[in-house]
């Protein structure tokens, strides 16, 4: 589904992420590990096409995503790619519905109140439709977040660091609601973490090392 | 959803500051649109009520105060001319038509002014009710001065001295007026002054002679006797522009003024304080310009982690520069609109307190096409302040900010 290669990162000349290969079939689960500061955020944002790298090439369903402009990489990540941010990043002044039909909007999609209907009724949030994210639990906005993130149906969903800083019980609502999403809509789902707890649940595991 | 339900939503997430950057650019625009309603209004009517008037002649004084008084019954006359002199100069024949003015007393702060049918003929004024006077002390009320005494034909009053409320307080109670018809409303000076006879002005000051006989006060008062407060001159001929003037001046006790010099001169004098509010108000569009300014600059060092995110939902840089240049539009489109409709309605209050005052009519219910370039004005003011946040927002670097998020 996604092919890294030769690939590259340095920041002020000091390389901080080199993945010579890398290749993801479209449906698979990945787990990223590594401790902090070895390169997992912006091997996430590399993929998102965030963050472009300083070489080697990243292919993503068939995609040469350099040789997209940028303003066509914005479109690809709308309509592709959905992510998980760490801190959720809901938009405080929009309701829950308006945060997903802005996903929608930003992706250049057609805005389909049905589907986000569909996606909050799937993740057992529609009672919070009208809701503003100060209004939701820490598990709610988790919710919302994930509903964001796949409500275009992307073909890739990334996320970072999704169970840090919570509780056993709280890191396996938010695998699960990961693991559940991207089998819904048959996105490859990459995970990256340093969280020992989900290691167990996904066979495919990409190490990136600590560098010194 | 689209970038104006986020730009909406963002403003009333910081509705406090929303609501001080509006009042700010309301305040100026309010006072330019203030501005413009009474100056061109006055402008206009001043201009309507000296039309076709060449010179106004008067007794020697200020020549701006014998156009104020004859012309728009606002200033106290001058004095007052001979009818014998009068009569000389309208048999000039420089001069095509002369109406005459005699200016005493007033009707509860509205003016009585003798003169003729010629007056009445000059403003196109066309009866409402009744009819025209025909001997001393009848009279017909402008369509305003109707209107305020709810008086129609058949009713009568007494004139107090004077030119205005609590002037002289000396009531004429021997020479009772009868109205004997009221004009249409004609948009002049004729809407708020009662109109009679020159003679009934004569017949009302001419105690010391004991006549009984009042429709016969033409006959029976002495030439000498007989005054007038003003003529109102039009030329047989431009050239008369020239030379009339000067021949009144050197040649007799009265005073030629001529209108079109002495409005002009006016609105010179008023235009320095229309120019000093303008530049006022000009100063505060520019603050609430720098407002605007500082509001979407703070915003978007509250917001880079929402811009970053809308990032990585698909939107281009564009989009997001476009979204913060929208707000900053949305906010003076606010200002404008509010600020236009505060200055319509300070307009109409100050009609209102002018009508109150028997002066110039002004109206807060019309509109300019200048009101369009106001919001104009106002927009590119709420651009302009957004220009350099809307400029920080395209180069969000996204990586970075959620790196650091």
């Amino acid at each position: 589904m996604f092919a890294l290669r030769e690939l590259v990162h340095a920041y002020d000349g000091r390389e901080v992420l080199r993945v010579p290969e890398w290749r993801a079939a479209q449906g698979a689960h990945w787990l990223v590990l590594g401790p902090s500061g070895s390169g997992k955020t912006t091997l996430l944002h590399i993929l998102a096409g965030i963050l472009r790298p300083t070489s080697g090439s990243v292919g993503i369903a068939g995609q040469d995503l350099a040789a997209l402009k940028p303003a066509a990489l914005d479109r690809f990540r709308g309509e592709h790619i959905g992510i998980v941010l760490q801190r959720l990043h809901l938009m405080p002044s929009l309701t829950v519905m308006n945060n997903l039909l802005l996903a929608q909007y930003l992706s250049g999609l057609p805005r389909d109140g049905a589907r986000v209907r569909e996606v909050l009724t799937t993740l057992d949030i529609s009672g919070k439709a009208d809701a503003y994210p100060h209004e939701l639990s820490f598990g709610q906005a988790q919710r919302v977040a994930v509903a964001r993130a796949v409500v275009n149906r992307p073909k890739l969903l990334l996320a970072d660091e999704p169970t840090s800083n919570l509780d056993d019980a709280r890191c396996e609502q938010a695998y699960e609601l990961l693991d559940s999403q991207a089998r819904a809509c048959g996105a490859t789902l990459v995970i990256a973490t340093h969280d020992q707890r989900i290691r167990a649940r996904m066979s495919n595991r990409f190490e990136l090392r600590g560098r010194p | 959803m689209n970038l104006a339900t986020v730009s909406l939503a963002y403003l009333r997430a910081r509705a406090l500051n929303t609501t001080l950057n509006v009042l700010l650019l309301a305040l100026g625009i309010a006072t330019i649109t203030l501005l413009l309603l009474t100056t061109s209004q006055l402008e206009e009517r001043m201009q309507r009520d000296a039309r076709g008037i060449d010179l106004v002649v008067g007794a020697k004084g200020s020549p701006m105060q014998i156009i104020l008084s004859s012309i728009y019954q606002l200033d106290v006359p001058t004095g007052n001319i001979s009818w014998k002199q009068a009569q000389e100069l309208a048999r000039h024949r420089a001069v095509k038509t002369v109406i005459p003015l005699a200016l005493a007393d007033n009707y509860k702060g509205f003016r009585i002014v003798g003169t003729n049918h010629d007056y009445v003929k000059h403003y196109n004024a066309r009866l409402a009710q009744g009819r025209l006077w025909q001997a001393p002390l009848e009279a017909v009320l402008g369509a305003e001065v109707a209107m305020r005494t709810k008086f129609g034909p058949g009713a009568t009053f007494i004139g107090a001295h004077g030119m205005g409320v609590g002037e002289g307080e000396h009531m004429h109670e021997a020479h009772a007026y009868q109205v004997v018809g009221v004009l249409a409303p004609t948009g002049t000076v004729v809407d708020r002054i009662v109109l009679t006879d020159v003679t009934s002005v004569w017949a009302v000051h001419a105690d010391q002679y004991d006549i009984r006989d009042v429709a016969r006060i033409a006959e029976l008062l002495p030439d000498d006797e007989k005054e007038l407060t003003a003529l109102l001159v039009q030329y047989a001929s431009p050239i008369a522009a020239a030379t009339l003037p000067r021949y009144i001046n050197q040649n007799s006790e009265m005073q030629a003024a001529s209108p079109a010099y002495e409005t002009a001169r006016l609105f010179t004098i008023i235009g320095v304080g229309v120019d000093v509010l303008r530049g006022f108000a000009l100063v505060l569009i520019l603050a609430a310009g720098l407002s605007v300014f500082i509001a979407l600059y703070n915003a978007l060092l509250e917001r880079r982690y929402d811009l970053a995110v809308m990032r990585t939902l698909g939107a281009s840089p564009a989009k997001l520069m476009v979204l913060m240049l929208f707000e900053g539009a949305l906010l003076a489109g606010f200002g404008a609109a509010l600020g236009i409709v505060i200055g319509h309605a300070l307009t109409e209050a100050l009609g209102v307190a002018f009508r109150a005052a028997k002066q110039v009519a002004i109206t807060g219910w019309t509109w300019m096409s200048a009101e369009l370039w106001l919001f104009a004005l106002a927009l590119g003011v709420g651009v302009v302040a957004a220009l350099l946040p809307a400029w920080r927002a395209y180069r969000t670097d996204i990586a970075g900010t959620l790196a650091r998020g």
